[in-house]
């Protein structure tokens, strides 16, 4: 996994990479919770996004959560696999992706 | 059938779904179906990395049975540790609005609406969990 982070003024956008999983998902969770102080929008670009599992599904909860405190988060790109999983778990409720 | 004998570490996730995945592969497993596979493999074997042995570690089997026409695939999972059936384990409540939501308790969840068939057995000292899916597509 990579992750691309581009800042500008209160927005914050992380371009992801890869898989987001049980091994990755922890360097996502850290960057969650450094990177979101001062920022009103967060969007989480999952374009090139083929994986994501339960390890991931909660970094994304943890940053929904944060980000409901103090601003927006938009999920972007999201393929139509990945949409599956968000419906299954009911993820596209309390999620917003575009 | 293959077999990988493994100690069960998440270090090891990754050669887990790398064997799992060529068997996949090999039979002409749709990439949807084989995300989905990859779904419950990771999670089935991050649960014995997690708690089977805890705090030590040991082995685990992972056993990948394709059928001969490619129609359909078992996963078995096997270890020794502290008898556990994830099954057993209540279905999230989806419908809670997110601040109510638990972070985490998704993942059995996820094995079970993504296989065909999940089943688990305590037989002589081992943890068997067996898991099916459907090759060819969605099931009906």
């Amino acid at each position: 996994m990579h992750i691309e982070k581009i800042r500008e003024s209160e927005k914050l956008t992380l371009k992801i990479e890869g898989r987001i999983d049980t091994k990755t998902a922890p360097e996502l969770d850290e960057l969650v919770r450094t990177s979101l102080e001062g920022i009103s929008l967060l969007i989480m670009d999952l374009k090139d996004v083929a994986y994501i599992s339960s390890a991931g599904l909660r970094v994304l909860l943890i940053a929904q959560k944060q980000m409901n405190k103090q601003g927006k988060m938009k999920i972007i790109n999201v393929s139509e696999d990945i949409m599956e999983i968000f419906e299954v778990t009911g993820f596209s409720d309390i999620l917003t992706v575009e | 059938m293959k077999e990988l004998d493994i100690e069960a570490l998440t270090d090891n996730l990754t050669e887990v779904m790398d064997f799992v995945d060529v068997q996949l592969e090999d039979a002409g497993c749709p990439m949807k179906v084989q995300m989905q596979i990859d779904l419950a493999v990771e999670e089935i074997f991050v649960n014995i990395a997690h708690y089977a042995y805890n705090p030590e570690t040991g082995p685990a089997t992972v056993r990948v049975e394709v059928k001969p026409d490619g129609s359909a695939v078992t996963i078995t999972f096997i270890d020794h540790g502290i008898p556990y059936d994830p099954l057993a384990k209540e279905d999230p409540n989806l419908n809670l609005p997110l601040e109510q939501r638990e972070i985490g308790g998704l993942g059995i969840f996820l094995v079970k609406k993504n296989m065909d068939d999940v089943s688990y057995e305590y037989v002589n000292g081992s943890n068997i969990l067996t898991m099916k899916k459907n090759l060819r597509g969605e099931m009906t």
